[in-house]
């Protein structure tokens, strides 16, 4: 019966009564409440809720966010129409004033990108929005919730956890049938709204259920107090719908049913045998009764508030719990593989730059920045200059920021100690310069670091030129120790860096895997290992695809060992000639990409 | 918009210590909180502003610079200096925020767009880092500021001077500012570069006992409902770390540095293996500044223990075959250096 069955419609009509619930504890108090996510499909039952929570908050502020909206939009900037007309600088307000004392709709709010995110949150958190733009200094009061509208499809990818952590609620229409969202459209009426609100300043909310929400929600792994703060704005919401002036018992329950029962991580631990070892050390239900000093009402309360709270975690997510997963809550954007900068891609707006190299100039942006000057320089320029022309100056310039789908950047980490020299560098070598070609092709990019004797050496800066390439392969030497752990701290830093300038490295690892030089130079075959493997780790938090291929004759145990630790693909290619390694190599690069895409 | 009072923060205690050993001694190189989501901070930070005394400043500087410093390359204020008509005025310490999609000319300043427009006249209108000449520069989502703002701050940062040269001038003012930063690392990384920049780093999590919850919850409600009453509540506990910030500065110049502590202090980073003097440097006197804090007069163990791990958790090499968190990490150095030379 603990079976998911999210998909099912529901006859009784219990998850659209809670929505309904949602819209009218959400329009009483938006700004305190924070939001509402709301995970449903574009389509009747969405907008029957859209225009349901509309109607109650009558004249308010409804404010729809595009997923592409720039900076400017969004918090603000100058107004350059007005500007030049009035002759003084003139602020357009953005879409986060403007929803002051209202809503603001998120469409695809699962899309939404990090920075996006914070630069709401950031609003939501001081109640105002700070400009520092285009030469202006603005603050404007602003109090808004927000409407995150979730069409993601799985669970897992999602709305920008910060976002997630300031919503009271979090709703699921999916599983609402359009016959049941038509028809039970008012079940509170919107007077009720507005004296809930009068009375809202009033009510108060006793200890006992404040003591309960946060009990409820240490119980559930409900871990930032945002929720607890939250879940009693809710209940004492609640209670001013109900006409209490002080939050009941029943206010608790309802509160921590629509705010903790969806935060959930996971069931409380006193229940039956569930199996519960991932969860953190704490067992925080008797730890409760010990604190909760006075009476057993204040316990009993908080085991009902519980229970209710259970029996509202969505399915989905019981079933998941039920399975023993701690479950973590997406917290990062898709931004993956996607990067700014570069030349090829989608413009995400744009950024002063006075002398722009190879970049695409943003024109509008560059007139919009030489506009509001034009008056100056006209004073100053040279009397014989022609006076209709717009003086552009290279402070003007502004270059798109483009986040792109990025190159690859095969970073070659060559083993050239004298344990595997001899007898497979000259098909690395040759591999090396097949794959160069083939990376040419796709106008990818690869680097060289070499390691032999006591360090590793960048031997080849990321590049696209294959005869650069070529040259300073053909000068390897061979013969000397294995660095190994020198050679994969390189590789880590050298990924980092590029990974910061928006390229997706893939690195491969050609070597036997026995180091006999740790970190600083020393021998010692034990010490060399460890360090090694140590090094290995770091790579692999870098989290870039990494491959290992043991040129060795026989398979090593140290290089398989060696790519556990950093989490890469091992290839034992004992026999491989240039051909057959640069083949492998690009069959995975071309998997890694398609990961990505 | 009333700020959440610092001495009503319930717990976190590290946060605090550190905060307030850089508001008594600057010179540590600031504040780097990173930490889960909902802790309470920036709630933090922002309190901090309300607990500062005030400064001395040249009156109509745009830097604020200080009336007594011997020389000036504030264009303001040499030309008074030379003529020796400098006037003071008493202000508060600048605590100046950087809000995400801030652009570089609001930044680092550009032409006075007013002027140029109505009086078509060349002014420079100094940005964010003039205002916090002398005071403190807070970055909210530190993490998520864009790249060429951090390049620039680390460069404004290392060299405590703003060279502005764009739209034809050619400005350069003093910048000396401490570096607040916070942030959840879950949403992005810090580059190394300017991780270092920060003295003291802090990490913070959500309690996990319900009394400390239930009383955080609590305050923040009280807060929300009437916030002007609730400030007035704690106003007094206030004015008391205030007092004590200003004697601690008072009595900072004459708290003596033991070559015993000193000698611990290089101990405990060679055994980190920390990069570099920073290290020792923030530990030593962000040791020197609680010492002051509390009233000693020396600095000793308690004080270097205490602040080992916010001045060198973020200078570790992260290791991952060492599942503990840096801060276990320097604990565990700190325990096993102390306990051997007693």
């Amino acid at each position: 019966m603990l079976a998911p069955r999210e998909r099912d419609p529901d006859p009784s009509g219990r998850d659209w009564q809670r929505a309904v619930q949602v819209a009218a504890l959400f329009a009483i108090d938006p700004a305190r409440l924070g939001g509402v996510r709301v995970r449903a499909h574009a389509g009747p039952v969405r907008d029957a809720w859209l225009a349901l929570l509309k109607g109650f908050l009558g004249m308010r502020a409804w404010v729809r966010v595009p997923l592409s909206a720039t900076d400017e939009r969004l918090l603000g900037g100058l107004d350059l129409t007005a500007t030049l007309a009035a002759g003084r600088p003139i602020l357009q307000s953005g879409l986060l004033s403007s929803a002051n004392d209202g809503v603001l709709v998120l469409a695809m709010a699962e899309r939404l990108s990090v920075g996006v995110a914070a630069r709401i949150t950031q609003a939501m958190d001081s109640g105002e929005v700070a400009i520092e733009r285009d030469g202006l200094r603005h603050r404007s009061a602003t109090q808004f919730g927000v409407i995150a509208l979730d069409e993601g499809l799985q669970d897992d990818e999602g709305v920008p956890g910060s976002l997630c952590d300031r919503m009271a609620f979090d709703i699921d229409l999916r599983s609402i049938s359009p016959r049941i969202a038509d028809a039970t459209m008012a079940m509170v009426g919107n007077s009720e709204i507005v004296h809930a609100r009068e009375r809202l300043s009033a009510t108060d909310a006793p200890d006992s259920v404040i003591h309960a929400l946060c009990g409820v929600a240490l119980a559930l792994g409900v871990d930032s107090l945002r929720a607890s703060s939250l879940a009693l704005a809710a209940a004492r919401v609640n209670a001013a719908l109900d006409g209490n002036a002080i939050c009941t018992d029943d206010d608790a329950q309802i509160s921590a049913e629509l705010v903790l029962a969806p935060r959930a991580t996971q069931l409380p631990a006193s229940d039956e045998a569930s199996p519960e070892e991932e969860s953190p050390p704490e067992p925080p239900p008797p730890q409760d009764e010990a604190t909760s000093s006075t009476d057993d009402g204040k316990s009993a309360l908080e085991d009902r508030v519980l229970d209710a709270a259970q029996a509202a975690i969505p399915a989905g997510l019981l079933a998941g719990l039920i399975a023993g997963n701690k479950q973590r809550r997406a917290s990062v954007g898709k931004s993956g593989a996607a990067a700014r900068s570069g030349l090829r891609g989608r413009p995400v707006g744009s950024r002063r730059s006075p002398a722009p190299r190879g970049q695409r100039l943003h024109l509008v942006d560059t007139l919009r920045a030489a506009a509001p000057w034009q008056r100056l320089r006209r004073a100053s320029a040279a009397e014989g200059s022609a006076n209709t022309r717009v003086l552009v100056r290279a402070d003007d310039f502004h270059v798109a920021r483009i986040r792109q789908k990025t190159a690859t950047t095969t970073v070659f980490v060559v083993d050239a100690s004298g344990s595997s020299a001899m007898h497979r560098l000259a098909e690395v070598k040759g591999a090396v310069e097949l794959l160069l070609a083939d990376c040419y092709v796709r106008r990818d990019q690869v680097a060289l670091i070499g390691f032999r004797g006591r360090q590793a050496e960048l031997l080849l800066p990321p590049t696209r030129s294959l005869t650069a390439a070529k040259r300073r392969l053909s000068g390897l030497p061979g013969g000397g120790g294995t660095p190994l752990a020198s050679a994969l701290d390189a590789a880590a830093a050298l990924v980092d860096n590029l990974s910061r300038r928006g390229q997706s490295p893939l690195v491969v690892l050609l070597t036997d895997g026995r180091a006999n030089v740790a970190r600083d130079g020393s021998g010692g075959r034990e010490r060399a290992q460890s360090d090694a493997l140590q090094s290995a780790q770091q790579l692999a938090l870098t989290g870039v695809p990494v491959m290992l291929i043991d040129t060795s004759q026989k398979p090593q145990r140290e290089a398989a060992e060696l790519s556990h630790a950093m989490r890469a693909r091992y290839l034992p290619l004992p026999y491989a000639g240039s051909t057959q390694l640069a083949q492998t190599v690009r069959t995975v690069a071309q998997q890694e990409a398609r990961k990505l895409a | 918009m009333a700020v959440f009072p610092f001495s009503a923060i319930v717990g976190q205690d590290e946060m605090k210590l550190a905060i307030l050993a850089s508001a008594v001694e600057p010179g540590i190189g600031g504040v780097l909180v990173l930490g889960d989501r909902g802790t309470g901070k920036s709630t933090a930070v922002r309190a901090l502003a309300a607990l500062l005394p005030k400064i001395r400043a040249v009156e109509h500087c745009p830097y604020g610079c200080d009336p007594d410093a011997p020389a000036t390359t504030c264009e303001h204020c040499a030309p008074l200096k030379r003529k020796g008509t400098i006037k003071s005025v008493q202000k508060p310490v600048p605590v100046v925020d950087l809000p995400l999609g801030a652009t570089e000319d609001r930044v680092v300043g550009a032409l006075d767009l007013e002027r140029a427009l109505s009086q078509g006249v060349k002014a420079f209108e100094p940005g964010l880092l003039a205002r916090a000449n002398r005071g403190f520069l807070y970055i909210d989502e530190v993490n998520l500021l864009e790249d060429h703002l951090v390049d620039l701050l680390i460069d404004v940062a290392a060299s405590g001077e703003n060279l502005v040269e764009r739209e034809g001038l050619s400005i350069r003012h003093p910048a000396r500012f401490v570096l607040v930063g916070s942030g959840n690392p879950e949403e992005g990384e810090l580059r190394p570069q300017l991780l270092d920049r920060f003295g003291l780093a802090v990490d913070v999590s959500t309690p996990t006992d319900l009394k400390t919850r239930v009383e955080v919850v609590k305050r923040r409600d009280a807060f929300e409902r009437d916030p002007e009453g609730f400030c007035e509540q704690w106003r007094k506990e206030d004015e008391k770390i205030r007092r004590r910030i200003v004697a601690a500065r008072k009595r900072l110049p004459d708290v003596e540095v033991p070559d015993a502590a000193l000698e611990r202090a290089a101990q405990l980073c060679m055994a980190l293996g920390t990069d570099g003097l920073r290290g020792e440097l923030a530990l030593m006197r962000a040791a020197r500044a609680l010492a002051a804090y509390e009233g000693d007069k020396k600095v000793n163990d308690d004080h270097l223990r205490r602040m080992a791990a916010p001045a060198l958790r973020h200078r570790l090499r992260r290791n991952p075959l060492d599942d503990a968190g840096s801060g276990t990490r320097v604990e565990r150095a700190v325990s096993e250096i102390f306990t051997q030379a007693a």
